[in-house]
Parts: structure tokens; C-alpha cells; sequence
């Protein structure tokens, strides 16, 4: 359920990989929190690494109602560094081909299409490099 | 803590029960429950339902159901922890009973998941993964579990072919249970070569959309004596814990850590260890749960729960009997009933009244119900006194 204000107070995550650091320990939440669980409420915007590696995937191949037309699509599970992981879509890729460890970038892409005047929604997407 | 007593279950045959409302099919089920246990009355109820508003568009759901079971004005509240929501409504309930603020409680699950289409239904069911961080990206339930045995089968050298035994033998289980969606078995050809789902995942690795209710009374273990005639099985123990709801925060993609805190709990609680257990239900959702859970509850090593089915040692007659009632895969998946019908197998089970799928001489059963992609879990062991 993409709502429009929903979708505008996410786009700082959606559309920069707006994360939240904690000042104490350094641990890096994505999206950001207001408390840590070393219990710190301290935290820095820091933006995620737009380069990292495949952890698992699927081909989803019954999809959600506003996915139906992109079936079968990959989603996987994708580290981005100092312990930050992201479910997204694999794209530009032949799945058949892709294994656990497969090295991808980070790119800006339309996600998903809503409701019936088809309004477009933007996010992250991975592509193997 | 006053010890806690099962003097009552119920069950009704599930499947897609398009003649019954929601309200019918809790009805039907309670009574049975209340008939078993010999009570004349109930002091307060719990209602396990993960989520009526989206199946049926009904929510105020407990008082609604204890008007048409009769018991208004008694306390009746709705619990919900997604698919763990029936083990929910029997840790409420067996919490009443220890506190001593009640003395018979019904607890009970519900679900009525054929009201909706494949659409809204497999939206509804998403509703119990991070939607703004896994769901908007396409992610579905099959898929989530689909990710965890990818995993597993990367980290573990786990086969598709030891997931497919799963599911035939919980098939093989619930085609001994009359009261199951879908009692019949399967071959591993035929898992294997049934429709895509989410890779590696097919449609004969994945519970079913089921209509279906389950119900027990709760009452102090003292009182059981002069409730009822039939054996009577004590709450031993249980154990409740969470993990992050979305996979991707997860240390360990193929641990569910919130199954081995819960499992730890309900062991300490009970004073006994896996190799106590002589019947068992798992949250069978997908093939690669029951593998993934087995291994967290300790009954397997860490890495071979795959082994399991595919050895028989969790099949009946094997070492430790898992999902004698066919499991989610074959009896069916009302997401809110499913924890109460596992407390529902296992009592009898422990009353030797499991027909063709008794496990001969089960004294003590334990229960495992989760939540999402295991950001939930309630885990029950049941003794017979």
C-alpha cells in the first residue's frame, strides 16, 4: 500500500540510502532509528555504499498484483558494506545465471507501478557488475 | 504460578469452507472444545487471529465471537502475531490460568482466508513482512522462505530434493488425519515437478489458503481432576521471543533465532531437553521452515535438519515424529488457527487418541508456531500426567 505521503517520507531512504550511524558504537541502521541497541539515541545521517554483494535471491515467479506484468523477476538479499543488508530486485540479469557472492551495483529505477492511474514509484534496484 | 491443565480440544475439518462464516466455523469448533472438556462454564477467552480486517473485513473480533459462543459478558480479547497468533492466544490463556485471575479459559485460533482472492489473500499474508523495506521491492511469503533456502542450501549443501521430503512426509502424516485440507500423499517427483513458485520453491513446498478454527480450555491443573475423566496433559513449559521482522537484518539468513530463544525458554521452563521430546509440531510453512526449525529447537545439528525427512528420523516411527497431523503443508495454514491445532495434536497425542498416527507411548509433545519469516515464535511442551 503506497499512499502519497507515505511514499514522500521515504524517499530520503528510497531515492539516497539515507541511513542513521550511531555516534556511540558506530552501528549503522537502514532505514534510520531513534535508539541503538547498545542504547545510545545519538545518531549521524550517513549514506549507504552503492556497491555490494549478493547474499541470496529467488525468482519470484507469482507476484504481488502490482508486479504481475514484471514476473518473473529476481529479488535478493544484497550486503552494502559495514553490515548493512537491503532486500531489492536484480535486474539486467539472466537469472539463471546468478549465484550467491555475484558482485552488484546500486542503481535509481522505477519499482513498482499503483493503482489504476498507474502512478510510478522510484527506489533502489541492484545490477551485477 | 498455579501449574496450568488442557481438559478440552476441538476441531472441525478444515479446508475452503465456503458455506461458513468466520463466526460458524469458531462456533463450531469452541463447542467442541467445551464438550470435550465437560465445563459448564468459561470465565474468559483469547482469540488467535492474525488478521480478519483483510480477509473479511471484520475486526472487534473477540466480542463478536463470544456473543455468538453465548459467553458474553465474559473478557474476551483478539491476539495477533501474524502466523503465531493461535500460540499467542495459548500463552495468554495459560498466563490467566497460572496468575490465578481465572480459572477455565477458552483459547482458541481462527482464520477465514477464502473470502478474498489469491491477490488480496497473498497481500494480507505480506502484511507480516516489513512492508516499506521487503515488500515494496516484490518480495512475497513463498519468496522470503525461498531467500532462507537458498541459504541454506549454499551454506549447508542442503538439496531441493531433502526439502521435496518434507512435504511428502507431512503429506504422508495428514493423509492419516481426516480432519486435513489436504489429506493425500505426494512424491518427491511429484514436488519436484510442480508449478514454480519463488526459486527453488515450488507449490508443493508451500502451505495452503485454508479455512480453519482450533480450541482448548485451560484450567488449573488441581481442578482438571474433577473436570474430566480423560488423561490429562499439563502446559509444561513455554518460551516467547522475537527477531527483526525483515529478513535482511538477520545476522544468520538460516538461523530463526527467535525459535531457539523460545525453544530454550520452554525447555528451562519445563525442565526438559530435546531428548525428552517424543512428539513433535513445527510452523511447517514452507519445506525449509521445518528444516530451519528442527535445527533450532536442537533436534538437529546446525546445517543437517535437511537430513531429517529424508532419513525417516522425523517421520512416524522415526526417532522424534515431526507434524503427526500433516503439518501446515497437508492439514492446512489458517494462519491464526494454526498454533491452537498444534496444542490441538498434541493433546491427542498425549491422550493416545491419534488413531493411525499415534506415536506409542508420547508422554511429552512440543509445539512451535511462528510468526512472518520467523520474527515471532511461541514454543509449548506439553506433559501427560
Amino acid at each position: 500500500m503506497v499512499t502519497p505521503a507515505r511514499y514522500w517520507r521515504e524517499i530520503p531512504q528510497r531515492y539516497r540510502l539515507e541511513a542513521g550511524k550511531c555516534t556511540a558504537c558506530g552501528k549503522i541502521y537502514f532505514p534510520p532509528r531513534v535508539v541503538c541497541v547498545c542504547g545510545a539515541r545519538e545518531f549521524e545521517t550517513v549514506q549507504l555504499n552503492d556497491e555490494g554483494t549478493l547474499q541470496t535471491f529467488t525468482v519470484i515467479r507469482v507476484a504481488p498484483s502490482q508486479f504481475t506484468d514484471e514476473a518473473p523477476y529476481v529479488v535478493g538479499i544484497v550486503e552494502l558494506g559495514d553490515g548493512v543488508r537491503v532486500t531489492t530486485q536484480v535486474v539486467d540479469c539472466d537469472p539463471e545465471q546468478l549465484e550467491i557472492g555475484q558482485k552488484v551495483k546500486v542503481e535509481f529505477r522505477r519499482v513498482q507501478t499503483i493503482g489504476e492511474a498507474g502512478i510510478l514509484c522510484y527506489g533502489y534496484k541492484c545490477v551485477p557488475v | 504460578m498455579r501449574d496450568v491443565a488442557v481438559i478440552g480440544i476441538g476441531m472441525t475439518k478444515w479446508g475452503e469452507l465456503w458455506d461458513k462464516a468466520l463466526r460458524d466455523i469458531f462456533v463450531e469448533t469452541a463447542l467442541l472444545a467445551i464438550d470435550d472438556a465437560g465445563v459448564d462454564h468459561i470465565d474468559s477467552m483469547y482469540i488467535g487471529c492474525m488478521t480478519s480486517g483483510l480477509f473479511v473485513g471484520q475486526e472487534h473480533l473477540a466480542s463478536q465471537l463470544a456473543d455468538y459462543l453465548g459467553l458474553g459478558p465474559i473478557p474476551a480479547a483478539r491476539v495477533e502475531s501474524a502466523c503465531a497468533s493461535g500460540g499467542l492466544a495459548v500463552k495468554q490463556g495459560f498466563l490467566e490460568v497460572a496468575s490465578g485471575y481465572s480459572d477455565i479459559v477458552l483459547v482458541s485460533g481462527v482464520e477465514k482466508m477464502t473470502d478474498v482472492g489469491g491477490d488480496q489473500a497473498t497481500y494480507a499474508l505480506g502484511t507480516a513482512a516489513d512492508q516499506e523495506y521487503e515488500g515494496y521491492h516484490g518480495i512475497t511469503f513463498p519468496g522470503l522462505y525461498a531467500l532462507i533456502a537458498r541459504a541454506h542450501m549454499h551454506a549447508y549443501g542442503t538439496t531441493r530434493e531433502q526439502l521435496a521430503h518434507v512435504a511428502v512426509k507431512n503429506h504422508r502424516h495428514g493423509a492419516l488425519n481426516p480432519l486435513a485440507q489436504y489429506p493425500f500423499e505426494v512424491t518427491v517427483e511429484g514436488v519436484l515437478n510442480s508449478t514454480r513458485i519463488a526459486d527453488p520453491l515450488r507449490i508443493l513446498d508451500c502451505s495452503p489458503i485454508t479455512d480453519g478454527a482450533a480450541a482448548a480450555i485451560l484450567c488449573p491443573l488441581d481442578m482438571a481432576k474433577s473436570l474430566t475423566d480423560k488423561p490429562i496433559v499439563k502446559i509444561a513449559g513455554f518460551g516467547h521471543a522475537t527477531d527483526t521482522i525483515a529478513l535482511h537484518d538477520r545476522e544468520d539468513l538460516t538461523f530463526l533465532a527467535a525459535t531457539a530463544k523460545a525453544g530454550e525458554a520452554a525447555y528451562a521452563m519445563s525442565g526438559k531437553t530435546p531428548e525428552d521430546i517424543d512428539v513433535v509440531e513445527v510452523h511447517d510453512c514452507f519445506t525449509i521452515a521445518e528444516i530451519c526449525v528442527i535445527e533450532a529447537l536442537g533436534f538437529m545439528e546446525k546445517g543437517k535438519g535437511g537430513t531429517a525427512a529424508e532419513s525417516g528420523l522425523t517421520a512416524l516411527g522415526g526417532k522424534i515424529p515431526v507434524n503427526t497431523s500433516g503439518g501446515l503443508k497437508a492439514k492446512g495454514h489458517p494462519v491464526g488457527a494454526t498454533g491452537v491445532a498444534q496444542i490441538v495434536e498434541l493433546v491427542k497425542q498425549l491422550r493416545g487418541d491419534a488413531d493411525k498416527r499415534q506415536v506409542e507411548g508420547a508422554r511429552v509433545g512440543l509445539a512451535q508456531n511462528m510468526g512472518g519469516s520467523g520474527g515471532s515464535t511461541l514454543v509449548h511442551i506439553l506433559e501427560v500426567q
